[in-house]
């Protein structure tokens, strides 16, 4: 079977820095890939590229099947089949939240407001947040505002969930809820690609690890063989820099 | 690190489909702009009484022969602006400072500066004009100016300072409170947290909003000559026209208001842009 995701010899510059060099990388249906990596490895900008946040500068990025990367494919419709979640939330300030979970509904995908709206309580009680379906972001701690940014994701039904370091502005004691919410939906078998700096999560979440380094993937395989015992002399030094960060 | 990329067959396919797709739409732009334009034109010259409109407002000869009288007076705009411009800055500046003041003490200064926003927002300019024109030489006080050029530039700067000071305030209020926490947290005074910290994000906001009410300026500038003195550029072609019935002068008078008004924008614009792109980035 062809993976959900095939991403060959992927390339972006930012003027003169090349901040991915022919990264190839596969993730299969149901799979969870964790990327780890030193700030500036790279993790970030493949999320955005992937999301087509960013345009590539050589490479091919397929998701099921069909490249996405070509300049005749339709990005607005590639986007809503791929969800992201960002470090820093974005939700928008001036919406509810229930209205941040309903705009993408009813704007791109026409759902009638009704229906959006049932949705996306249910979408809120799953995430266990329905009580506060009407406060605004400003007024929910950091996890709960994550948490209602991956439901303003889920409800349009993504392939695919990218996650963008989302636990890495959050007070250590909410870290957990969020990670919690991703475990729930990897059983529920959503294909998922996350950056991240949590190694614990790592180790018992993901199917695969990749270590990113100079833009591109320098190790990858089993958690327990990546994070346990890696072949590659910096995947070696980042994991004991983590260690003795006291974060592994 | 060495770096031998040379872009795929794919990217160099892509890049010139690129190519073609900004040329595609180079091409309409063009090509639109020349339609909408040339039948505009085409209407306008088409029109039954065109040859008598050009020679009405576009005469050539009128326009070099009223050239000096308008540029004469457009001097006295353009002194006008300049003086109620920096006048209007500094005024704004100090009201908006004065209404975002926090506390007790200074609830008096906030009035003010409220009550003072409040009227002069809302009376129309040509009013304030009359009232300081004529009504303060009324009064009969010494060392009080009676020059009309400077009792119009007072009214222009009373009432353009109400507008400046709520575009100002807007943008002392957009900086977010964690800026002037972290600023107090450092040791600065509140002044300082204001001068070093506050005031220079909030210009760089406000700097478009603030350009709308200056470009405003240099044409209400003009309204002075209701006082009956100043013999600006639009009263002077006002004067022209009305020996010979040819309005080509009042044209003349809004070209020269175009030549001040638009370099203005285009300058504002790079400066705004050189030190205002990066958010928190440079310096005032």
């Amino acid at each position: 079977m062809s993976p959900l995701l095939s991403i060959q010899n992927l390339r972006k510059t930012y003027g003169s820095s090349v901040v991915l060099r022919d990264l190839s990388l596969d993730v299969a249906e149901h799979d969870v890939v964790v990327l780890i990596g030193a700030s500036g490895s790279g993790k970030s900008t493949l999320l955005r590229c992937l999301d087509l946040l960013e345009t590539v500068d050589d490479g091919v990025i397929e998701l099921e099947g069909r490249e996405i990367t070509d300049p005749r494919a339709d990005a607005d419709q590639v986007r809503s089949r791929i969800g992201i979640v960002f470090q820093s939330f974005n939700l928008f300030p001036h919406l509810s939240v229930l209205d941040n979970i309903t705009l993408a509904p009813r704007k791109v995908h026409k759902v009638p407001a009704e229906v959006a709206r049932e949705r996306a309580l249910a979408m809120l009680e799953r995430v266990g947040l329905k009580h506060r379906a009407d406060a605004y972001p400003d007024h929910l701690s950091g996890g709960q505002q994550q948490r209602v940014a991956i439901a303003r994701s889920l409800v349009n039904d993504p392939v695919l969930m990218l996650f963008d370091e989302v636990t890495s502005a959050l007070d250590p004691e909410l870290v957990g809820e969020v990670l919690a919410m991703l475990r729930d939906l990897k059983s529920e078998g959503m294909t998922m690609l996350v950056a991240t700096h949590e190694m614990g999560f790592a180790r018992q979440v993901a199917d695969e690890v990749c270590f990113l380094d100079g833009g591109r993937v320098l190790e990858r395989g089993a958690p327990e063989q990546v994070l346990g015992e890696p072949t590659e002399e910096r995947t070696q030094q980042f994991l004991k820099r983590i260690i003795q960060a006291g974060r592994l | 690190m060495s770096d031998t990329w040379v872009p795929s067959a794919r990217q160099q396919e892509r890049d010139a489909y690129r190519r073609r797709q900004s040329l595609q739409s180079l091409l309409i732009a063009v090509l639109s702009t020349l339609v909408v334009g040339g039948a505009l034109i085409a209407a306008v010259l088409s029109a039954p009484g065109w040859e008598r409109t050009r020679e009405t407002f576009f005469s050539w000869d009128k326009a070099v022969e009223s050239f000096p009288a308008v540029l004469e007076g457009f001097w006295i705009n353009v002194q006008v602006f300049l003086v109620s411009a920096v006048c209007v800055l500094v005024v704004g500046l100090v009201m908006a400072m004065l209404k975002t003041l926090r506390g007790p003490v200074f609830w008096p200064l906030r009035a003010l500066a409220t009550v003072y926003v409040d009227v002069f927002r809302g009376l129309p300019l040509i009013l304030v004009l009359l009232l300081v024109g004529f009504g303060v030489p009324a009064l009969n006080l010494t060392g009080v100016p009676t020059d009309p050029i400077v009792l119009g530039c007072i009214a222009l700067v009373l009432t353009y300072s109400a507008y400046v000071t709520e575009v100002f305030r807007a943008g002392i209020e957009s900086v977010h409170p964690s800026q002037r926490a972290a600023a107090r947290s450092l040791g600065l005074s509140g002044p300082q947290s204001m001068r070093y910290v506050v005031l220079p994000q909030a210009v760089r906001r406000v700097v478009p909003p603030l350009l709308n009410d200056l470009a405003s300026l240099t044409k209400d500038s003009g309204l002075i000559s209701v006082l009956g003195a100043a013999i600006d550029a639009v009263r002077a072609a006002q004067i022209e026209t009305a020996t010979s019935f040819n309005f080509t002068p009042y044209v003349v008078a809004g070209v020269l208001f175009l030549l001040l008004t638009i370099p203005l924008t285009r300058i504002t614009d790079r400066v705004s842009r050189k030190y205002g792109a990066v958010p928190g980035g440079g310096h005032l």
